[in-house]
């Protein structure tokens, strides 16, 4: 099989653009990611569209409507927040399977303000509050206090996640926000689900980011690969039964399942990683992913957060891109947004925030439901 | 809150969920699913197992009154409405089983709430909440195991 390389990325600055439409702000990025390759439209043989709030709405052919109806192939996937990642792993496949040689993905969501989730059905009475509650704030707090009960994990260490994460914005114009929150702000701002803070849950906001994927005959032929990023490892897992299902999404096992895949498939280990883009939805999930990606030994999540060793400047960096936490997170375009970061330290034309000689890089999301979407990248030799 | 029963409840409450049962004469209780193949306990009816894959060999528990407390947050904001702040617990039934509610009779600070705490299941009307058509509903909650019910 061929080798697959990324040719062309990029995303807009994610913001909030309810003057817009879906495709219009899909478009967007198609047209970023194209002219980061110098390529066209008219050179794509399919478009992989991931989208969540129009699933039904043919998200990629009115994307096509936008910049161009050149008659290819068009896929629209939907897979909760893994949807952007999806997305590029299967017009990765496309290319690894030799059908295609020059394929786009585009990721691009619209989101409305407050709170996602919300527990029980609508028949009957509301059970949200009577049964405990659905809201993915408190989901994901009671993840973090699992750890919590395993390995006495503090309020105190989830919040500097947020510290971190926004400091990382500061450096990113493309983050929804550039603001530092110092650890008392975090910690003082409006309690939504203990242990998660208003500033430890992930932003709302609009966005979109597309990446041209490229076999490795089409990228020499077109003389592209001094900036390819060679795509080497692509895995999406589900959840494995566990017993606790019913009632606490799990968030870890698909991760753990999807982190040793990708390291055999591309042949190397958590220690070879250079920096890191994971599903940061919440501060808590942060703290639960350097395990669950081995960055670090179970249990030692904490220590790793309180040393700096996952800051900008420490080991292995995690979010430099300000993450989901200050970039923010518009659901279906979040999966490709952690490829462009990723890329963009590869390329080593990251600004500020560059992770210096950064070689290799992997990207990590979760859709609750669950699925878990990994990507190993490096910068082609 | 007020554990009172009796007075807010209806001749006749519908259950909050499909898994709580109310016997005609008897306490109400909980009823889980086992497959009897690799014995994993499943909340609300169906056929086949997600654990093991078999067909048809799910048989109805019992699920125990009594329990731990896995995990929880404390819930601070919620959807209008809805009365804040509540624990939302997550607890794993003795004997197998677990289930997710709201932890009363304990003040919502992490202080205050311990891992691995025994609580009982106690049922009381669904907090005032009725249906489109003014039924009322018994729903089932947790409090510490040493409280009086
Ligand atoms: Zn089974």
């Amino acid at each position: 099989m061929t080798d697959a390389y990324v040719v062309g990325v990029d995303m807009i600055k994610f913001g909030r653009f309810p003057d817009r439409t879906v495709p219009q702000i899909g478009a967007e990025a198609a047209h970023l990611a194209l002219d980061d390759s110098g390529l066209t439209i008219q050179d794509m043989e399919a478009l992989y569209c991931g989208n969540l709030g129009q699933a039904s709405g043919m998200v990629g052919q009115r994307i096509l409507q936008e910049i161009g109806q050149t008659g290819i192939p068009v896929v629209n996937v939907s897979n909760a927040c893994a949807t952007g990642a999806t997305a590029f792993r299967e017009a990765w496949a496309s290319v690894k399977a030799g059908l295609y040689d020059l394929v786009i993905a585009v990721g691009v969501e619209q989101m409305g303000k407050g709170l996602l989730g919300g527990a029980g059905g609508s028949k009957g009475i509301s059970k949200e509050g009577l049964l405990g509650s659905g809201t993915m704030p408190s989901v994901f707090a009671e993840a973090g206090m699992e750890h919590a009960r395993n390995y006495g994990t503090t309020f105190e260490q989830f919040a500097k996640v947020s510290v971190k994460n926004h400091h990382h914005s500061t450096m990113n114009p493309k983050a929804m926000y550039q603001i530092e929150t110092p650890l008392d702000t975090v910690m003082n701002a409006e309690m939504i689900s203990y242990p998660n803070t208003k500033l430890m849950c992930s932003v709302n906001v609009d966005g979109s980011a597309a990446a041209i994927i490229a076999s490795e005959k089409k990228a020499k032929e077109l003389g592209l690969m001094s900036r390819a990023i060679k795509v080497r490892a692509s895995v999406l897992t589900s959840d494995p039964w566990q017993e606790r299902d019913l009632v606490m999404p799990d968030v870890n096992t698909c991760t753990r399942k999807a982190a040793a895949a990708a390291y055999e498939m591309a042949g190397l280990g958590a220690e070879d990683i250079d920096l890191v883009e994971l599903h940061d939805c919440f501060a808590t999930a942060e703290i639960l992913h350097y395990e669950n990606l081995g960055l670090c030994e179970d249990g030692e999540a904490g220590r790793m957060i309180d040393e700096g060793e996952v800051a900008l400047g420490g080991k292995v960096p995690v979010n430099v891109s300000g993450g989901l936490l200050s970039k923010g997170h518009p659901l279906g375009a979040t999966g490709i947004a952690n490829i462009y970061e990723v890329s963009t330290h590869l390329r080593g034309e990251a600004g500020q925030r560059q992770v210096e000689g950064a070689r290799i890089g992997l990207t990590h999301v979760i859709g609750l439901g669950s699925a878990c979407g990994i990507h190993i990248l490096e910068k082609a030799s | 809150m007020d554990l009172d029963t009796g007075e807010t409840m209806s001749d006749n409450p519908l259950p909050a969920v499909d898994y709580l049962k109310i016997p005609e004469d008897g306490d109400p209780y909980l009823e889980g699913y086992k497959c009897s193949s690799c014995e994993a306990i499943f909340l609300g009816e169906r056929a086949n197992c997600s654990k093991c894959g078999e067909r048809d060999q799910m048989e109805t528990v019992t699920l125990a009154n009594s329990g731990t407390l896995y995990a929880y947050s404390i819930v601070h904001r919620s959807f209008p409405g809805i009365d804040v702040p509540y624990i939302s617990a997550i607890v794993d039934l003795e004997g197998g089983g677990t289930i997710k509610g709201n932890l009363i009779n304990v003040d919502p600070e992490p202080e205050k709430i311990e891992f691995g705490m025994p609580v009982d299941v106690v049922y009381d009307d669904a907090l005032g909440r009725k249906d489109g058509e003014g039924n009322s509903y018994l729903s089932y909650f947790f409090q510490p195991s040493n409280a009086a019910s």
